[in-house]
């Protein structure tokens, strides 16, 4: 029973580790700093496991475990609504998962760091800033209040910006990470917003208090009336857009692939960018209870999953295409738990962190190869040279395609057969969903097609191209294993029986859902089990991604100029998917280009130079002038001085005489 | 008995007039010789009420000593015409309405302060109290102390005196 | 007959106020000590009359005193007077401005 009672173990590696790195990484040699870094993440995933272990031993009345270390803030006290925050954790199924995956992807990506990070400098920094970014994503996760959740949503956020600026002295890693921090800050704004209503509508901001109260005391909003619970389900779900880059609020995104690449696969394709989809799914007995929000969620999911999809066909950089690819896989998992599937979408985060971490590595991987090149159109025939990153990138576009047997298809299935047959069924959804699926299957084999097959389109002779050292291909092949493996949990439902990841999870979603929970039944069918599994992998999902696979065959190995004149056939269209729909350019003039003529015009030439400069100087003109006037008296003339004497003279009188009462008569 | 009051008014008009002399005065010893006769007529006034040692030192010391060494000094500096010049403006604007106002207020506030006092008749009376003998027995009396510092003090002004003297040279 | 103390204090305070005017109004600085010797002995007048009409000394004794200390005062007051004439080349009082801001 030790860890659970002392769960702050967890969180204390990661910024021991961070600490010492920062404080003292500049004079350690480079195998030292290593050690640190990789060392507290891989202490803190024996820590997690070991909690795991003992979680699985709890009675079930003992879940969710809270552990209250100390009172954070408290005001009030004696009035009748106390305001009490306690740094608390908490630990259920969900976060178990959660857990789980962050830091054994973490740790991974961190092994794979040291290779890929050699030869750069600042070496410490980076896994200074890795491992404090670990510390906030645990303790986003451990939370058991929305105040300790949101102390991790800005210190992951605060990561995110050091590390996408890591290159800080390259304006445009400067500028990603400004774009990231404040767009991201646009939607805190609106999550802040949300924790004060909760607050103030519950009382507490603990989530055994709220979802207790919202199950007892209030009556869920219907899609006619919308209530509190809808307006703070809203809120929240505002500051995921920012954080987990959904439309509009997407546009970060593309841009922190200025970082280093293992800081897009940790942060942008793993971990971070899923906070928001962990805080819908924990907030799940909100969202149930407020079915506008629910259907705002799942609309944006699914909107922002086809969008992006589109712009991912014509991108160049091998690294931008799998941003726009994890903003749309993002839109998949808020799909799910926007049509009441939180499972499901959990279910998809796992298994897109480890095969969209799997692509990020394997795309640095590449990177790496081709000496920091990062245009597809200038790669090509890279089958050969680099085996392992081919063989493993191949499985994760296997993966995220949909490919049946491989992680990607179990969980997009499950939500797609959500979004098609749940209680929250929406067939438009669905269509877009499933066209989502398709485009997402064609420009990932695009990727790799261009990338690993065809003639170089390099100069090889000059190119040193070289497979990358072990240190980073082991992490490759074991998230290469669990791109295929890690789905397997839920393969039995295919054939007509359970899910045992949605089992696993049942409890979190369950415990206060406001209508009788859908029993978890064997598929009723009477089909045999065979049947059924083969129904289940010829689903139109499926059929849409194999024909994603064979028109990326035909455009980019069969035919290679066709692509070229399918885009001059189709120029317009071409040119705005290219642009991205101009949506930078859009935000640029309506907000941006305002908002710094307000800043320099109003703010700094009015406010700041006129109000509170003019009010300093001029309260320094003012003593100068009066000064100057009083000093005047000081004429060195005798006889002004003199004058003066006899005019104290006369005023004393006055005085005298009023006081003595000798007044003139 | 009118006589003493004639008196009274002649020697207040001359100690007004030299003292009205003084300040219309162009040179400084026209200055300073009507501030003799101011002196010369106060001490008839001191007679008058009295005061006889009184009278005799203010004549002596003084119109005597005082005056004397001021004209000795303007008679050393050659000191002419003083030339006219108005740097101060508070002086030049404020100073005599100043000085008027406050000669105004301090004669009505004196007249005012004497109207507890009782004229006691019989000036001989007070006269013969206040002979140098009586003053002299209070003075080395009741205010030894006082008068042994001022002879120190006088002391002082005679070293002073040197000092600044010499120095000049 | 008898004369009113008021009239001698009337008499004393012209005598100080037109001391005042003249320590304002002339330039030349043996001028201003006189003027000031004048209010000194206005002053004194004071208290002889007041002397008389309370019928005790003390106040001549003063007056003795102020006298002492008037002389005392010329005295040092002159010799002041006729370095700054020596130095400044001039008895104008407005000229004696080394003190200007």
């Amino acid at each position: 029973m030790m860890m659970l009672n002392h769960m702050w173990i967890v969180l204390l590696l990661p910024i021991l580790g961070a600490a010492i790195n920062g404080l003292f990484g500049k004079k350690f040699p480079k195998a030292a700093v290593n050690s640190v870094a990789v060392g507290s993440v891989a202490l803190a995933f024996a820590a997690v496991c070991e909690l795991v272990r003992e979680f699985w031993l709890l009675p079930a009345g003992s879940v969710p475990w809270v552990q209250s270390y100390y009172t954070w803030m408290v005001a009030g006290e004696t009035t009748s609504h106390p305001f009490r925050i306690n740094f608390a954790l908490q630990l259920d199924q969900l976060s178990v998962i959660m857990l789980l995956t962050v830091s054994f992807v973490g740790l991974l990506i961190h092994i794979y760091s040291i290779g890929y990070m050699e030869h750069e400098g600042g070496y410490y920094r980076f896994f200074s800033y890795m491992n404090l970014f670990m510390f906030f994503m645990l303790t986003l996760v451990l939370g058991a209040n929305l105040a300790v959740l949101f102390v991790g949503w800005e210190g992951v956020g605060l990561c995110s910006y050091l590390l996408i600026g890591f290159w800080f002295r390259k304006k445009s890693a400067a500028d990603a990470g400004k774009k990231a921090f404040i767009t991201t800050r646009l939607g805190d704004l609106f999550f802040m917003i949300g924790i004060l209503l909760a607050f103030w509508t519950f009382g507490s901001l603990t989530y055994g208090d709220m979802f207790g109260y919202a199950a007892e005391k209030m009556q869920p909003d219907t899609l006619a009336h919308p209530g509190v619970l809808t307006w703070i389900a809203v809120l929240l779900f505002i500051g995921a857009i920012g954080k987990s880059a959904q439309l509009p609020l997407y546009v970060w995104l593309p841009d922190a692939m200025e970082g280093p690449t293992p800081v897009s696969a940790l942060i942008h394709a793993a971990t971070m960018v899923t906070a928001g989809v962990y805080m819908v799914a924990r907030m799940n007995p909100i969202y149930s209870r407020a079915p506008i929000a629910m259907y705002l969620v799942a609309v944006v999911g699914g909107v922002t999953a086809f969008y992006a999809a589109t712009i991912a066909l014509t991108q160049t950089d091998i690294k931008k295409v799998l941003a726009y690819s994890t903003i749309s896989q993002l839109g998949y998992m808020f799909l799910g738990c926007g049509v009441g599937a939180y499972a499901a979408g959990i279910f998809h985060l796992m298994t897109h962190a480890f095969f969209k971490g799997l692509l990020f590595l394997t795309a640095g991987s590449v990177i790496h190869a081709m000496s920091g090149e990062q245009d597809m159109t200038k790669m090509g025939g890279l089958r050969k040279k680099i085996p392992i990153t081919y063989w493993t990138m191949l499985i994760a576009t296997l993966a995220i395609a949909g490919i049946p047997g491989f992680a990607g298809f179990f969980s997009k299935d499950e939500i797609l057969e959500a979004v098609k047959s749940g209680p929250h069924a929406s067939l438009w959804l669905w269509a877009v969903g499933v066209a989502a699926a398709g485009l997402t299957s064609f420009y990932m084999f695009r990727l790799l097609f261009l990338t690993f097959f065809g003639k170089p389109r390099f100069d090889e002779h000059h190119a040193h191209v070289h497979e990358s050292p072990l240190k980073m291909t082991i992490p490759l092949m074991i998230l290469a294993f669990l791109s295929i493996f890690g789905g397997w949990v839920a393969a039995p439902k295919l054939a007509g029986g359970i899910d045992y990841f949605d089992r696993f999870l049942r409890p979190v979603f369950t415990r206060y859902a406001p209508a009788p929970a859908v029993p978890e039944v064997a598929s009723a069918s009477g089909l045999s089990p065979g049947m059924q599994l083969l129904f289940a992998v010829m689903g139109i999902p499926v059929i849409l991604a194999v024909i994603g696979l064979l028109l990326a065959w035909w455009f980019y190995i069969k035919n290679p100029d066709a692509p070229r004149k399918l885009a001059r056939k189709l120029h317009g269209v071409y040119v705005l998917l290219l642009n991205k729909y101009f949506v930078d350019e859009i935000y640029g003039a309506l907000i941006v280009r305002p908002l710094l003529w307000l800043s320099t015009n109003v703010l700094w030439h009015v406010v700041d130079s006129g109000v509170i400069d003019g009010a300093v100087n001029g309260t320094a003109a003012v003593a100068r002038e009066s000064g100057g006037v009083t000093r005047e008296m000081q004429s060195g003339n005798a006889r002004s001085y003199a004058s003066w004497v006899v005019a104290g003279a006369v005023g004393f009188t006055m005085l005298l005489l009023a006081f003595i009462g000798l007044a003139v008569r | 008995m009118i006589v003493p009051l004639i008196v009274f008014f002649a020697c207040a008009a001359l100690a007004v007039t030299g003292a009205i002399l003084l300040i219309l005065a162009r040179e400084p010893i026209h200055s300073a010789l009507s501030l003799i006769l101011v002196m010369v007529s106060l001490a008839i006034l001191y007679l008058l009420l009295g005061a006889e040692f009184i009278s005799a030192i203010q004549i002596i010391v003084y119109a005597g000593a005082v005056m004397v060494l001021f004209v000795f000094v303007i008679m050393l500096l050659n000191a002419g015409v003083e030339e006219r010049t108005d740097f101060s403006k508070f002086a030049k604007f404020a100073g005599l309405p100043l000085g008027f106002f406050l000669l105004i207020e301090v004669a009505r506030w004196m007249y005012g302060a004497s109207a507890g006092s009782a004229i006691v008749p019989g000036a001989d009376a007070f006269t013969q109290a206040a002979s140098t003998r009586a003053l002299s027995a209070e003075l080395f009396r009741k205010y030894l102390f006082n008068f042994e510092a001022t002879s120190i003090l006088i002391l002082i002004a005679i070293l002073g005196a040197l000092v600044l003297a010499r120095k000049s040279q | 007959m008898i004369i009113p103390t008021s009239y001698y204090l009337v008499l004393s305070g012209v005598l100080f106020g037109l001391g005042v005017v003249a320590f304002i109004f002339k330039r030349n600085v043996i001028a201003v000590f006189m003027s000031i010797e004048l209010m000194l002995n206005a002053v004194n007048l004071a208290f002889v009359a007041f002397a008389r009409a309370h019928q005790q000394l003390d106040g001549l004794v003063f007056v003795f005193f102020v006298i002492v200390v008037a002389a005392a005062e010329a005295a040092v007051g002159l010799a002041i007077v006729i370095m700054l004439a020596q130095n400044r080349e001039s008895l104008n009082v407005e000229r004696v401005n080394l003190l200007k801001f």
